[in-house]
């Protein structure tokens, strides 16, 4: 099977060697990072987790939205997602590695992880976070190697994995609430110790994630003889015009509340991301401002594409309006998340938070190593696809 | 230097009323007998004639203890604002390295504005004395400490015996779940590798006390190392103004209980749940 990886045109081979340039750099960043501490980073005392945790949070949401996928293909028997269910689980067991890398590049102690195992905690959300990624990737993997051998040989895939697709769809979502709970219920961080965060984190994995889908098809369609069809994009659009509305929904809920209510710990972090404010020297910090505005204009573009029917229709305005959900999401539920979640700290001050270069390219690193993941599963797809027409798995 | 004119008139003033006023006290639910309320009145009594030399700490610590915390007066901290020796005697003792950046910085007893570090007791027209000083924060050694819930390897782990919140520096994943935990700002983590800094600074590190490696969490741990060898924890015993009280919450003789019955004191965020074991005289 994953010899089909290793077959590959010029344009193949490009991609591949600049995904291994960027990797092997951050890997040599990493390597100073190992050696000196998280100190060559703009962690501090009072903002603790920043760049490295925020792609984890959201890269958890694009594991997850492979169920919007799955979900129709399997419980609605909705055949048009049949191309897009391997990719979608293949986009899964990308973000998984990645969310797993991110935790490990931002451990002060990498290699003692298997601490998480050896004393497992059951009253720890972190362990049970650890599980459920964990579990996801393990089906994820068996689901769509399975699957598609199955596809490969022109027969239906076996009855036995059905009980595993059927379980991974609840799993999709338990990975994503209990990464809420990881941080929503602390009550020591107001901004996050939310009711809404886990719906919050789901909507926004339900459109950020098809929405990268979407935008992978059109690229595959662009650059390769496969072609989803325009029907299940359409389909999908219309997945990530909900799911991006309750989305934004749920965070004008959140800003309604804390301003309404104008309780300071709770209406400060929302005026530290979107205004500023004063660290105890006096000086005005304004670090998320520029992020924060631009993720709610893009949020905004995104809506105005999504939510009229003969925009959306449109690939090019889609791919536009996926490009905005997907930057959007991003800001707000990585960087904005985390580190207004820390500002100000628990004595009401201000510590400003940016990632350095070491940690911006581990950090683009990490990401380059789930592209490679992504490119070189989706190779193996798609030749093989090439070989047999799909059969439709449905008993 | 320890007891004020004031305080020793109340306190003669009890001693005289034999305690007879006082409610009973009430340890875990059971009433504290006659018997031990008569101890108390034969210690009142002995206040009366050494007041100064029994409110001042006793050489050491009790042996065992229920439940540690400790009692801070800031009014002693507040009439010598300069001072650092409780500061500089956790740090020197437990090897805590003093960075350059602040970004890298450990702490495990500092000041903080006293509005910063009592938000709810702040308000515009607050006493002047008060307005402008600093308060003493620490690890409170929570009796429902949310670090505790969250670490995923324990980490740091609370000791049933003596409520003390411990850390394993050896198991600790340097995640820093604690941090993003603690309701007080009390923990820090090693950004750098503390013993190199030391060295380049030619602090040659304190023997009886570890250093800790890079990537992992620390903070105050009321130094059990101390009191497993009977010793005060290091900054009550370097206050040179008595302002720091430890002791065993559960014993109702404790000069610990016995400063939080006379006195109105506060805690930080109590309305979180998670039950600090620094009590605070403003």
């Amino acid at each position: 099977m994953i010899e089909k990886a290793l077959q590959g045109g010029k344009s193949y081979w490009t991609l591949i060697i600049i995904l291994l340039a960027v990797i092997g750099v951050g890997f040599l960043a990493y390597l100073r990072q190992f050696a000196e501490g998280l100190t060559v980073t703009g962690l501090s005392r009072d903002v603790s987790w920043g760049l490295y945790i925020a792609q984890f949070t959201f890269l958890v949401g694009v594991a997850a939205s492979a169920v919007m996928v799955v979900l129709p293909y399997y419980l609605h028997n909705y055949k048009l997602f049949g191309k897009l269910t391997v990719l979608g689980e293949f986009l899964a067991i990308a973000a998984c590695i990645m969310c797993m890398t991110f935790i490990f590049v931002d451990m002060g102690q990498p290699f003692r992880i298997p601490n998480v195992f050896i004393y497992a905690t059951p009253h720890s959300v972190m362990f049970w976070d650890t599980v459920a990624i964990g579990g996801y990737l393990f089906l994820n993997i068996l689901i769509s190697r399975v699957v598609l051998g199955s596809e490969h040989k022109g027969i239906a895939p076996p009855k036995w994995i059905k009980p595993f697709i059927i379980i991974s769809i609840p799993w999709a979502i338990s990975i994503h609430t209990v990464t809420a709970f990881l941080y929503s219920g602390l009550a020591a961080r107001p901004f996050w110790m939310t009711a809404v965060m886990a719906p919050r984190f789901l909507a926004s994995a339900f459109s950020s994630g098809p929405a990268l889908l979407i935008i992978l098809c059109l690229i595959l369609r662009k650059y390769t003889k496969f072609d989803p069809g325009r029907e299940p994009i359409q389909r999908l659009a219309v997945i990530v015009t909900y799911a991006m509305a309750i989305n934004v929904f749920l965070i004008l809920m959140e800003i309604f509340t804390a301003a309404y209510s104008g309780i300071p710990e709770h209406l400060d972090h929302f005026r530290y991301m979107f205004f500023g404010m004063e660290d105890a020297q006096g000086v005005m910090r304004t670090n998320l401002v520029p992020w924060m505005w631009t993720s709610s204009i893009l949020a905004v573009i995104s809506l105005v594409l999504l939510l009229v029917p003969k925009f959306r229709a449109r690939e090019g305005l889609l791919a536009l309006a996926c490009i905005t959900v997907f930057f959007s999401l991003w800001i707000d539920k990585g960087m904005g998340m985390i580190v207004t979640g820390f500002t100000p700290n628990p004595v009401h001050t201000v510590t400003p938070y940016a990632p350095t270069l070491i940690e911006s390219l581990i950090t683009l690193a990490v990401w380059g190593m789930g592209a490679l993941i992504v490119t070189l599963l989706y190779k193996v797809a798609l030749t093989m696809r090439k070989e047999v027409e799909p059969v439709r798995y449905r008993d | 230097m320890g007891i004020d004119r004031r305080k020793f008139v109340k306190v003669a003033g009890l001693a005289a009323l034999g305690f007879a006023a006082r409610p009973p006290i009430r340890a875990f639910g059971q009433e504290i007998t006659g018997e031990s309320l008569e101890i108390r009145e034969s210690k009142a009594g002995e206040l009366l004639s050494g007041a100064v030399e029994e409110i001042k700490r006793a050489p050491h610590p009790p042996k065992n203890a229920n439940r540690w915390a400790m009692v801070i007066d800031l009014r002693k901290c507040r009439e010598h604002q300069d001072c650092t020796a409780c500061i500089d005697a956790c740090h020197k003792i437990h090897n805590v390295p003093s960075y350059p950046k602040p970004k890298d910085e450990i702490k495990w007893i500092w000041k903080e504005h006293f509005n910063h570090a009592f938000p709810d007791a702040d308000h515009d027209f607050i006493e002047e004395e008060v307005k402008h000083s600093n308060a003493l924060l620490l690890c409170n050694h929570c009796d429902n400490p949310p670090c505790v819930r969250v670490c995923p390897t324990q980490a740091t782990w609370k000791r049933e015996e003596d409520g003390l919140v411990m850390m394993d520096w050896h198991r600790c994943i340097g995640c820093r779940y604690c941090i993003a935990a603690c309701p007080y700002g009390s923990r820090s983590f090693n950004y750098r590798e503390p013993k190199k800094f030391l060295e380049e600074q030619g602090i040659k590190p304190q023997p009886d006390f570890p250093t800790r490696t890079r990537g992992v969490v620390e903070k105050c741990t009321f130094c059990e190392e101390r009191l497993a060898r009977n010793l005060w924890p290091a900054c009550v015993e370097a206050c040179p103004y008595n302002a720091l009280t430890f002791g065993d919450l559960d014993n109702a003789d404790d000069p610990v209980r016995i400063l939080l019955h006379d006195n109105f004191t506060i805690r930080r965020k109590p309305g979180l749940g998670t039950q600090p074991e620094v009590y605070y005289i403003v």
